[in-house]
């Protein structure tokens, strides 16, 4: 039952990701080319994606979900490093590229090879993330 | 063809349903980054099967509508070089801010999360300087 609901999710993110542009690179790119040949479709695509989210989450107060006990926790406040280190990591590769990782999942199927050599370099950066938290963050905890 | 925004809003709209889709049914936060990285690192491993099913959806379910759309170009960098640092940095940066644009973009905003919002300011912050700059300024993309 989960895996169903799982696989209807991933079927809708991967639709919206298609048929919205955002696996075009040339979109994405565009969006953040501010100072060029801006592209206004990404914040359409997001503010479309958080109308049906907000009422989701809206709607989850005192209920909860079909296969689980209950929804996420309320998320920390706290603004780390890791956070923003992160994110301007993941930024910058994204404005290399032109791609996340939903969109890249997305493209894979039909993008060509060089969406293949795109993901196959993020899964060998997601998998060795664990290791590099752990050389970078030894010289504090000791 | 019409014009790109109605397109992006109709996508949008049918990303914010897989959204609400996990959360209702699964208790779990659409997060492409974090699905797929728990299975790369291990930290998923015993929920692989619905994060495998997650992923296959979101694989497949483009291929049957990719030949009803003329002319699809990906445009993607035909660089090996800069795609590969910028795999490297997309999968290093998401698992390092736990999240992406699916995650704490799309599912963090919806909730008001401050996290979600601070990271979606940082990473837009980064991505459009290094456009700036790697189109602009250095001209090699």
């Amino acid at each position: 039952m989960r895996s169903l609901f799982s696989l209807v999710s991933g079927a809708l993110f991967g639709a919206g990701l298609f048929i919205s542009g955002m696996t075009d690179t040339r979109k994405v790119q565009g969006w953040l080319d501010i100072f060029g040949d801006w592209n206004p479709t990404l914040a359409f695509v997001l503010g479309g994606a958080i109308v049906p989210m907000f009422f989701a989450w809206r709607l989850a107060k005192g209920r909860r979900p079909v296969t689980a006990a209950q929804f996420p926790p309320q998320p920390p406040v706290e603004i780390d490093r890791r956070l923003a280190v992160g994110s301007l990591l993941f930024g910058a590769g994204w404005g290399l590229a032109g791609l996340c990782p939903g969109p890249a999942i997305a493209s894979l199927g039909y993008g060509g090879v060089f969406h293949w050599v795109f993901f196959v370099a993020m899964l060998l950066g997601m998998w060795l993330t664990p290791y590099l938290l752990r050389a970078f963050q030894r010289p504090n905890a000791s | 063809m019409e014009p790109d925004w109605i397109w992006g809003l109709a996508g949008g709209l049918l990303i914010g349903m897989g959204g609400a889709v996990l959360l209702w049914g699964n208790g779990r936060i659409m997060g492409a980054s974090g699905i797929l990285g728990g299975l790369i690192d291990g930290s998923g491993r015993s929920e692989w099967r619905e994060r495998l099913a997650f992923l296959a959806g979101t694989f497949l379910m483009p291929l049957p509508l990719y030949p009803l759309f003329a002319e699809v170009d990906t445009h993607i960098s035909q660089s090996a070089v800069v795609l590969v640092v910028a795999g490297l940095l997309v999968g290093i940066g998401t698992r390092v801010a736990n999240g992406c644009t699916s995650g704490h973009g799309v599912c963090g905003i919806s909730r008001l999360s401050l996290r979600g919002i601070m990271a979606t300011v940082f990473y837009l912050l980064a991505g459009g300087l290094t456009v700036l700059l790697f189109r602009h300024i250095w001209e090699v993309i």
